[in-house]
């Protein structure tokens, strides 16, 4: 019962990491209905930039500039590269956003090469104790963090002129114009904070118990592509439940691997990606969706 | 209302760039437009006015070019792939061709698009806060009051969803929603499709409202009765192009608009009679009285 107390909580803080960077992904599609596969490497920039300036000018600044930078690339990938590549198909647009994450991960891998950059985190592998649980203490702090960060942005999105302006966009963008919105800041914004969000979830996925960030790191982040699709892609609620599924079921698959060696080594990475596909063979729109991925 | 003492801004003035002379530059003017969407010219050598605190009136069947114009001033022609590939579009003495739709809403000119168009997963605050997103927050609030004055219905509904009003409600929360951003030109898009009798005098009312303080109204409606009423100047489009135009009440009392607009041997008091039967084939006859009942051919 403790094992599966303790599987049961890093679970949901992964879950919750996970949901941010769904969250980031649910945003671009609603203000841009582009599929952004850049995400990931926005997540690995974000990561990379902690790790490189922590050593100098120490943890928090860099968690600060990690952000500052994620949010930058996504807006500059939306300025520099989708705003200007006029296709007419959000398919096509979607394998322009492939083009630059491989670019993008080409080159941070590169850099990163076969170093593991810890984060310089000031939690270290400090664990709470509760009773029979234990949990890591990064596991608590991301879990805070994470759902803090996911309810500032639903109030955000629910109650600011921005939200306002990023919902009536989503939902029909020439009505959203003829109000005086402005089509290119929404898209923009939705990069930047899709960015930020990634950024801080790349300090979580790199910290205790991960050794730190590697090249694998982008691959981890790719986890939250089918918490993003099966929550159901146009939904922020969809990407919360959609984190937390993924989290716990490659959590629980992972912890209770022995239980289940008949399915095969690796089952916990492999988990987020079946459960996807019994969601969308049920569900084709996700859980809360209302725009199926393959309209796109 | 200006009644008929307006100048009369819309005649085919004698070329030349009309950018000076801002006397007589408050309002639209629109100016040898041509419009095309791709291959497809859905709007040609259109000439139209709209002098300041003015209601004009567009009439025309189904695909004649209404929707377009609209289109054209509010700077949305490129969501639907089309261009103005001619002539110029002036508010206020400055050109709005060219000029991105949110831009267009900050000098002033608030379009009402066809079909209503809330946002039916908003609540009726939610749309009217997002008609104020264009303009400085402060003008906001009183403009919620002139809204909520002119439509206490939405006052009632404030927190339902918007999806769920009925037609009528809808359609006063499109009007509602571009009075939000204070315009000094509305631009309705039949405002009273699909809507019955009384919900539509209702609507009419509210437009002569809105336009009495102070606001131009640009009216493109198919009920041309209601049209010709509210509206000092009308035009006739056909087939993208000016087939009349001149004082709503000359219109209304002549042979061609009463046979081809308000049904046979109808007085304007009738009922209207829909458009739907499109262009006849036959020679326009010309009512004698009407200055500028011509066939505008305009190219660049
Ligand atoms: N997005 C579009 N692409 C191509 N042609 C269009 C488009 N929208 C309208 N048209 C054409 O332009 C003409 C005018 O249409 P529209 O302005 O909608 O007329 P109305 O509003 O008077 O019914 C029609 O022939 C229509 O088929
Ligand atoms: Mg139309």
């Amino acid at each position: 019962m403790a094992v599966f107390l303790e599987l049961l909580v890093n679970g949901i803080s992964v879950g919750a990491v996970y949901a941010l960077i769904a969250l980031g992904f649910v945003v671009i599609f609603k203000a841009t209905e582009v599929v952004n596969f850049t995400h990931a490497s926005l997540l690995l920039a974000g990561g990379y930039v902690i790790a490189r300036l922590h050593p100098l000018i120490g943890f928090w600044a860099a968690l600060a500039a990690g952000i500052a930078a994620a949010a930058l690339v996504g807006a500059l990938v939306e300025f520099l590269i989708l705003r200007r590549a006029h296709v007419g198909s959000r398919g096509v647009l979607a394998i322009v956003t492939i083009g630059v994450d491989i670019l993008l991960t080409t080159e941070l891998t590169r850099r990163i090469g076969t170093e593991v950059l810890a984060l310089g985190d000031p939690w270290g592998d400090r664990v709470l104790r509760l009773g029979p649980v234990t949990v890591a203490e990064t596991r608590v702090v991301a879990l805070a963090v994470a759902a803090a960060l996911i309810v500032a942005f639903l109030l955000a999105f629910k109650f600011t002129g921005w939200g306002v302006a990023m919902r009536a966009t989503a939902e029909d963008a020439e009505t959203a114009a003829l109000m005086g919105v402005r089509l290119g800041r929404v898209s923009l914004s939705a990069w930047a904070v899709a960015g930020a969000l990634a950024a801080v979830a790349a300090m979580f996925l790199c910290v205790f118990p991960t050794p730190g960030l590697d090249r694998g790191t982008a691959a981890a982040a790719m986890k939250a592509f089918p918490a993003a699709i099966l929550g159901g892609l146009d939904s922020t609620t969809g990407a919360l439940a959609g984190g937390l599924i993924v989290g716990v079921t490659e959590t629980l698959m992972s912890g209770y691997q022995s239980e289940l060696a008949f399915l095969g080594r690796g089952i916990g990475d492999a988990a987020p990606f079946l459960v996807m596909i019994v969601i969308l063979l049920l569900r084709p729109s996700g859980l809360f969706g209302t725009k199926e991925p393959a309209r796109v | 209302m200006s009644g008929e003492a307006g100048p009369e801004t819309g005649g085919p003035r004698s070329e030349g760039p009309r950018i000076t002379d801002p006397e007589k530059t408050v309002g639209l003017e629109i100016r040898g437009l041509e419009v095309r969407y791709g291959p497809v010219r859905a709007l040609r050598g259109v000439h139209l006015s709209v002098p300041g605190g003015a209601v004009a009136a567009v009439l025309g069947a189904n695909g004649a070019g209404k929707t377009t114009l609209l289109r054209a001033v509010s700077g949305t022609l490129r969501f639907h792939r089309g261009a103005i590939t001619s002539g110029t579009v002036a508010f206020g003495g400055s050109r709005l061709d060219g000029v991105p739709a949110a831009a267009v809403v900050r000098r002033g000119v608030v379009q009402v698009p066809e079909g209503r168009r809330v946002f039916a997963r908003m609540t009726v605050a939610e749309n009217l806060r997002a008609g104020a997103l264009g303009v400085p927050g402060r003008l906001a609030a009183t403009a919620r009051e002139r809204v909520l004055d002119l439509f206490p219905v939405l006052a009632e509904r404030a927190h339902q969803r918007a999806g769920l009003l009925s037609g009528g409600e809808q359609q006063m929360l499109a009007i509602g929603r571009a009075l939000m951003a204070g315009p000094s030109l509305l631009l309705l898009d039949e405002p009273t499709l699909g809507l019955a009798p009384l919900m539509a005098a209702r609507i009419a009312d509210t437009v002569r409202q809105i336009n009495a303080q102070g606001t131009s109204v640009l009216l493109v409606e198919q009920n041309a009765a209601m049209a010709l009423a509210l509206a000092e100047r009308a035009y006739v489009l056909e087939v993208g192009e000016v087939a009349l135009s001149g004082p709503a009440a000359d219109l209304a009392a002549s042979d061609e608009v009463r046979r081809r607009y308000l049904g046979v041997g109808a007085t304007h008091s009738d009922r209207p009679v829909g458009t739907d039967s499109g262009p006849t084939p036959e020679e326009h006859e010309r009512p004698a009285r009407h200055e500028r009942t011509r066939l505008a051919r305009w190219t660049a």
